[in-house]
This record gives C-alpha cells, structure tokens and sequence, in this order.
C-alpha cells in the first residue's frame, strides 16, 4: 500500500514547536533560578495517594496499578490500600523524622472516605496536590469536556471541603491529560501541574499554567516496579542524581530540583522503609538540599519572573 | 537486497575468524564511535497505517515530553560531558529539527559532531513508501542539513528503524557511503547495492542505552559498567573492530545516569586503545584501506 501524500508534508515543520501549549525555552538560555538560603537543590517529595475502585474502569484507560484479576480482585484492592493505611503513615513519620515538607497528590475520594488521613497530611504542614478522583478518573483525549471538566472540580471541592484549602497544584493519573487538560486546569483556577516532563525546572505554558515537572525516571513506580530494581539501586539513583545536580548548579549557577515520586503502596513496604529512611537522612545531611513542596518551589519561580 | 527471497542478500557470509586485522590510525585496536540519536518526535502525528507512533491517545503526555526534555536539557548536558573527554558525535539526525530547533543542530556542529539521516521525525515511518516518496526524503535529508549545517551526509539510519526492500539501493544511488541499520558485524562490511558502493557501519541495539534502560533495565551504573566491558572486550580482542554508543539525551542526559556515563568515556579515553573518532572518519578509513593488504590475525 502507498502512503498518503500528505504522509510526506509537514505542516508544524517551522522554527519552535510543532504546539502552541508552551515555548522553546532550553534550560541553559534560563536567566537562574534562586532557591532560598543559598540552597541550591531542591528536593520535591510527591507521594501519590490514591484509592482503586474494585470495578475498575478502562475510560478513557485503565490506571497503571489497577485490579488486574477477574472481578474480585481483593489482592491488588487490598495491597493498593496497605499503602494508605500502613505504608502512607511510614511516609508521614519518616518525613517527621527527616524535616521533609512534602507534596501528597491525592485523589478527591481519599478526603471523601478516610478524611483523617487529609487532617494528619495538614497537620505535618504538607501540602496537597489534586490528584483526580479516583483511581478511575483517567484523562486522555476522547473523554467528553464535559466530563472532563466535572472530574477536576469535583476532585478540587472533596479535597478543599475536608482540608480547607483548595489545591493549587494538579498530577493526572499517569501524567496523562487531553488536548483540554491545560485550558481546564487554568479555567478551574489550578496554578500549576506536574505531568510534563521535558524539563528539570519549572516553566510557564503559554495560557498561565505553570508545569512543575515531576521526573517519572525518577519515581519508585519506574525504578522499583518497571524496571524491578533494589530500594538500595533506588537509593543510589537518588543520590547519584543529587550530587550531579549539586555540582551543576555550582558551576552554572541556579537553583536545580530533584523530585521524587513516591507510591505509599511500593516504597511504603517494610523491607524498604529503612533504605529509604537512610536516603531522607543522607538528603537531609547534604547542605545543598533545600526539601520543599510544590507549592513552596511555585512561590520562588514566580517570584522571580 | 533480494525483495521476497528468505535470504535478503545484503552482504556476504564473513566468519569473524582468520581475517586480516584492521588497523584503525594510531595502530588502535577499537574505533570507538557515540553516536546521540538528536530526535523530533511529533506531538500529533499522521497515522503510518504499517506501525502506530505514539501508544496512547495525542497528546501522549509523558512520550512526548520525555522527548522534548533531549532538546531543552538533556543534549547540553550529554553535549558538555562528551567534549570535555574528547568525544565527537556522529549525530543520528530527524531531519526536521533543524527547522524546530536549530540552536541544537548548531550546538553539535560547532563541536564538530558529524550528521547522518535518522528521517525527518521518528514519527513518520518508511513502511509503505513508495520510490518516489523514499526518494524524497533521501533529497530532503541531503539538503536540509546541507543548508543548516554545510556538511554532505554519509550515512543512513532509518527513521525509527523502518525500512523499505529499497532503501539501500536509494541511499548508496545518492552518493551516501554507509548505513547504520544492520547488526550482522561488528567490523564495517560491504553490502550488496545495485548502484555505488555502501558498507554497514557497526551500530549497536545491544548498547544502545534505550534497550540498556528499557529493554533490559539495567540502572545507570550496570548499563556503565556494560559499555566498559563491552569496550574492553573488543580492545583486548585487537582486531580492529568499531564499537558504537548509540545514545538518546532523553535518557544519558537524566541526572541519575550521567555521572555513571562520564565515567565510562573517562576510562575509555584514559585506556589508550581506542581510536575516538566519528562514523564518517571510520568509513573513510575503511575505503581507504581497500585494496591493501591486512595483517593476518
């Protein structure tokens, strides 16, 4: 079979993107980003806080950690909710024990059924993050507008009702949004999200909406799980990566982050809770490391546009 | 090749035993060639009916942006490491990113990097094809990077490795001297075009760091530790043979990775036995040695 003509013709072939959603903007064309205190690494932690209905819903795709047995699938409806209610709290005290002031992407139905958790996440001073609905909210392109539109309000009201806040920050299941997803997020009054990543700082997109990049290499899920790696390669990884964007940020100047993207369900198990808790403590000990949330590290790249 | 036989006919059967030596400039035993694969990858493709691009709907947010980190951070990153060890490129080009980002196409001219076709994105495919459709991307290659770059490309990897029983014969009709698409060597071979002359240039999908990172998962320092042995291997075998690093920025260029990937050209340039150097240079030399006679292993 021949192709099509119009196989051959290029319509977006033209100087900058082949989308108007934000500009070509290389990091090191950046005027420095400063974080405070002289810090020059800021260390993100997101956990993603999440609740899998036992029926799951494949619209517009099925969540990545879903059931995956024939109806009932208790083990994976049960192993996702060890990690909110065991795994989640090893989270919560280790950032205690570490000084960290994290993220903690939530879906609206976590405030809607286990309320105290989003009272305990307040309480530590962590911020919270919009994390859709349920674990059934997918996002892609073909989900109605409508729909769409009604999934992130109502994951904004559950979280602001039971935390008094509503969030500024927005992480799509699987960072997977539609071609609306930018527009709807700005419309609903969201400041930022986390679902780009082609970049290692933050950046604006064109309508305001600021993309705080959240490293998927980076996150437990990739290293742990896809690429079934050790807690302690884990570890490594981590730290591998800080003292590269340390000595960076030495010889180019500006402020450099290093998320870390956390499943309470996958880093919230006992055999890797002490690794874990040893890298908070070997972060912690750096004196580049400035720990911040989403929110904090939005406040200091606005400040300096 | 032969279109429709079972055996494709691209070259000749070569046992790796009992062949004259290379001897790469410098008497080094290993040419040692990296190759950064400088992509565009379109956010919302036309569908190639042979092969889908994307996986999930468009916008495939995380395919796409990992992408597009290469170009807003990972190049200078990867680009900055390579020099400051002494290694060009021999840039795996789409096409088009010359006219999308045209400050990374000069960045690794002025390095001296050399460019190869990789097609005009890694979205648009050569399945199905036809003459005059392959013929006009072969002319387009040539020309956009002659006007963008002023070099004459040599060489030819398929975009997203999608070929056509012709592509062979096009690229070695329009002058190009060899093709980074067969994996049958790891010494460069002569392969079988109707018109001119092209070999294949070792290339490699084993070390390629995409299949080092998401084909067989290795972390950072296991895939480091790959390329030194895969290095060392070939050097102490001694036979000339040419050892590639292909590489994507998207990946080597990540903060967790690129340290252990320094360490890897450190020692490489530090070992002695390599001739560091760029495809083109390797088949210049390779040509110029034909005719000559090799030492016996």
């Amino acid at each position: 079979m021949t192709l099509d003509p119009a196989y051959l013709e290029y319509p977006h072939r033209q100087l900058g993107y082949d989308h108007t959603l934000y500009d070509w903007s290389p990091l090191k064309d950046r005027k420095p980003l400063a974080w405070p205190d002289g810090k020059s690494v800021a260390v993100w932690a997101v956990v993603s806080l999440e609740w899998f209905p036992i029926i799951p819903g494949d619209t517009p795709f099925r969540a990545p950690g879903h059931m995956q047995t024939a109806y009932p699938d208790y083990r994976h409806y049960t192993a996702r909710e060890y990690g909110t209610r065991v795994g989640f709290y090893r989270l919560l005290d280790a950032f205690a024990k570490a000084g960290v002031r994290a993220s903690v992407a939530a879906n609206g139905a976590i405030a809607e059924r286990y309320p105290s958790i989003i009272r305990d996440i307040v309480a530590a001073g962590h911020e919270i993050i919009a994390h859709t609905t349920d674990m059934n909210g997918t996002i892609a392109t073909g989900l109605p507008e409508d729909a769409e539109r009604a999934l992130i309000a109502q994951s904004l009201d559950s979280l602001e009702r039971v935390s008094g806040t509503r969030p500024s920050g927005w992480l799509s299941i699987a960072r997977s949004q539609s071609w609306n997803t930018p527009r709807l997020l700005k419309e609903a009054g969201v400041a930022y999200c986390c679902d780009w990543v082609n970049d290692e700082l933050p950046y604006a997109f064109n309508n305001g909406l600021v993309n705080i990049p959240l490293n998927h290499e980076l996150s437990d899920r990739q290293i742990l799980n896809v690429q079934q790696q050790s807690v302690d390669s884990y570890a490594e990884q981590i730290l591998d990566a800080h003292d590269w964007l340390a000595a960076e940020a030495d010889r180019e100047g500006g402020g450099r982050l290093l998320p870390l993207h956390l499943t309470p369900y996958i880093i919230g198990l006992p055999y890797r809770m002490d690794a874990f808790e040893h890298l908070l403590a070997d972060l912690a000990a750096r004196p580049q490391t400035w720990f911040a949330r989403g929110i904090d590290i939005l406040e200091h790249f606005r400040s300096q546009q | 090749m032969h279109d429709g036989a079972p055996d494709p006919a691209l070259y000749d059967f070569a046992a790796y035993r009992d062949r004259p030596v290379i001897r790469w400039p410098g008497d080094k035993s290993v040419a040692v060639w990296v190759s950064p694969n400088l992509e565009y990858y379109e956010i919302d493709p036309p569908a190639n009916p042979h092969r889908k691009s994307w996986t999930k709907p468009h916008p495939d947010v995380v395919g796409y942006s990992h992408r597009d980190h290469a170009n807003r951070v990972g190049h200078w990153r990867m680009a900055d490491v390579m020099s400051k060890h002494g290694f060009p490129g021999s840039v795996s080009l789409s096409i088009a990113l010359c006219q999308h980002h045209p400050d990374v196409v000069a960045d690794a001219n002025a390095r001296g990097w050399e460019f190869f076709s990789h097609g005009i994105y890694n979205t648009r495919y050569s399945y199905g094809m036809d003459e005059a459709q392959e013929r006009a991307i072969i002319e387009d290659s040539i020309r956009t990077v002659r006007d963008a770059t002023g070099q004459t490309i040599r060489g030819w990897l398929a975009p997203a490795l999608t070929h056509t029983p012709r592509t062979l014969d096009l690229i070695a009709e329009y002058g190009l001297d060899y093709t980074c698409d067969l994996y049958h060597d790891d010494q460069p071979m002569p392969v079988k075009v109707k018109s001119g002359r092209l070999i294949s240039m070792p290339y490699s999908l084993e070390v390629n760091d995409h299949y080092g990172f998401f084909i067989y998962n290795m972390s950072p320092r296991d895939y480091a530790r790959t390329l030194i042995r895969q290095y060392q291997r070939l050097a102490d075998e001694g036979t000339g043979t040419v050892m590639c690093i292909p590489l994507h920025s998207y990946l080597i260029g990540q903060p967790h990775r690129i340290g252990a990937f320094e360490e890897v050209l450190r020692h490489i340039a530090a070992d002695g036995r390599a001739w560091i150097t760029r495809a083109g240079d390797i088949a210049t030399h390779w040509f110029a040695q034909q005719g000559q006679q090799g030492v016996p292993a």
